[in-house]
């Protein structure tokens, strides 16, 4: 009896606080159906009253300002992770085959971006980029934009992570591998292509989705860095601070993929789990007959 | 060709945006216009109004990694020693709202907190810029990263050690107690150091959820670095993140050396 009630207060429990943690999305995506004209205007400040069901925030979601901030936001993300993916890699692949003392010391000055409060990264990047866009106009050059200011900065932020994911994997691979493809009669580059970077594929892969996560879903650093073109994380905080709002149906178009993507992947990694245990209990079971006989 | 040569790139890369930029923020504190100059950053230094934002932050924050662990412990606790595929399915829920845009989110609780609540309980007035909401939103924003290292560690926890405990003639509450907790410490400190850093700069929250009434030390900063005029006051900004990462730095020594005494602790079981 008391083991049965505790045993549903566990699961009221974890129910209560996943409930807490998904409020504010599903209210979003409630409010994304409402009618919020005034009139002529659309105003998503008071978002609190329903005023009716409609489908329009869809529609002009991407029209206005929110659109060009999404795309810009995808495309940092996109060519950020992939160039420090590359540039991570090449690094983790080099660092490996250094002296310990130095390789040390290159990792330890690593970590800071992923020690340091984003804040101060993001300080950091907006004083540098004063900096050497002061001296630019000093020397009546052109200034440096914002897209490039972020992406200088999401790269630099997301590089650690790929060294430290792809870092690991290295350490499992076996140092003869290099060499023996060398041996084998390739040269360098294609020894690191044929042979050590297939082995260290999932670190690199986790490497890359962890950089393009770090991209999607920074603001501190981008809302420092960027001055009048920036991300959608940078546009919603601008947005929810000043009397216009923020379109809800925005919860909407991020949350649906992302929920499909991330049970896909989990799904999928839990069914391979399951088979790898049933596989596991067959070979004890026939390392149990083989006893037997 | 040496492999090394490989990390040139990347070597290169870090000295000017990781190594440089962070020398900006020293340089900037001792730096008006072309000059140095330490008044700016002495009468930052004796300002008693910053130090006492960096208090009510510090407080503020603590209450907020106290809370969370206090609801994060239980659900990494339930949801390790449930099977492994349920487990498994149900963390991805919790961890599902860490992917989401941050912003929309407090955005969302703002909402909530200035139209939609005070309607639903026949209040006048709103409940954002009460420091309780602040504090919630926090709490709402670092639970799960509390979480997920608690659970991690808690997973991993030798279910034979409590099967010995229990043996041994320990009750329930004894084995959590003994055996349990001290073997979750680890996960509780680097929860306490995923939460207790990021809550003291999260300007976020107090300015969307405080009104501006609650500012904590990243709002100072913030408002520093990003005026409405343009150019902000860079030497004050940069005297408050010295002092910001002096507190990381310090903050980070006390938990390595708490982690550490557990890891002695452990070889001497």
């Amino acid at each position: 009896m008391v083991k049965k009630a505790a045993r549903s207060f566990k699961y009221v429990y974890l129910a209560l606080m996943l409930f807490f943690l998904y409020i504010p999305i599903l209210y979003l995506i409630v409010f994304s159906f409402n009618d919020f004209s005034t009139g002529r205007h659309i105003s998503y400040a008071n978002i609190g009253q329903w005023k009716g069901f409609t489908l329009k925030n869809y529609s002009t979601l991407f029209s206005g300002d929110a659109g060009k901030a999404l795309l810009l936001t995808l495309e940092i993300g996109a060519v950020s992770s992939v160039v420090a993916t590359v540039i991570g890699t090449a690094a983790a692949i080099g660092i490996y085959a250094m002296k310990k003392r130095t390789r040390n010391v290159i990792l330890n000055i690593s970590q800071l971006p992923m020690v340091n409060p984003d804040l101060v990264t993001g300080i950091t990047f907006m004083m540098l980029f004063t900096f050497v866009n002061s001296l630019l106009v000093h020397l009546g050059m052109k200034q440096v934009g914002d897209v490039t200011k972020l992406l200088i900065a999401h790269i630099s932020f997301s590089i650690p992570y790929v060294i430290f994911s792809v870092m690991p994997r290295l350490r499992q691979s076996s140092d003869l591998l290099y060499e023996a493809a060398m041996d084998l009669g390739c040269s360098p580059m294609k020894a690191l292509f044929k042979a050590v970077i297939p082995d260290i594929m999932p670190g690199i892969t986790s490497g890359f989705v962890m950089a393009l996560t770090m991209s999607l879903d920074d603001f501190v650093v981008s809302y420092f860095v960027s001055d009048l073109k920036s991300v959608l994380s940078v546009y919603i905080y601008s947005s929810a601070r000043g009397a216009k709002g923020v379109n809800p149906a925005l919860a909407t178009v991020i949350f649906i993929p992302l929920v499909v993507l991330l049970l896909a992947v989990n799904l999928r990694r839990l069914a391979k789990e399951r088979e790898y245990e049933i596989q596991n209990k067959k070979v004890k079971l026939k390392d149990k007959g083989g006893n037997i006989q | 060709m040496k492999r090394r040569v490989f990390a040139y790139p990347y070597i290169v890369w870090m000295i000017l945006f990781i190594a440089v930029p962070m020398l900006f923020i020293f340089y900037y504190a001792v730096n008006v216009g072309g000059t140095f100059t330490l008044t700016k950053l002495w009468s930052t230094l004796s300002d008693p109004a910053k130090w006492k934002v960096l208090w009510i932050s510090v407080v503020m924050a603590f209450k907020t990694t106290v809370i969370c662990l206090l609801l994060g412990y239980p659900i990494a606790y339930i949801l390790s020693n449930m099977k492994r595929t349920v487990a498994g399915f149900i963390s991805v829920l919790f961890f599902v709202p860490m992917w989401m845009n941050f912003v929309l989110r407090t955005y969302a609780w703002q909402a909530i907190l200035e139209y939609f609540l005070p309607g639903l309980l026949g209040m006048e007035g709103t409940l954002t810029g009460t420091e309780g909401a602040v504090l919630m939103v926090l709490v709402y924003n670092f639970l799960p990263f509390m979480i997920m290292p608690l659970y991690n560690t808690l997973a991993k926890i030798d279910k034979s050690l409590i099967e010995a405990s229990r043996d041994l003639g320990a009750n329930g509450v004894k084995t959590f107690f003994r055996v349990i907790l001290p073997l979750s410490v680890p996960g509780i400190v680097s929860g306490i150091t995923m939460v207790f850093i990021p809550a003291i700069t999260a300007f976020t929250v107090p300015a969307l959820i405080g009104n501006g009434k609650y500012n904590l030390y990243g709002n100072e900063i913030e408002l520093a670095f990003k005026t409405l005029s343009g150019q902000g006051d860079y030497a004050v900004g940069s005297t408050l993140s010295i002092i910001l990462l002096l507190c990381v730095f310090v903050s980070t020594l006390i938990m390595n050396h708490f982690d550490k005494d557990q890891k002695q602790g452990g070889q001497m079981w």
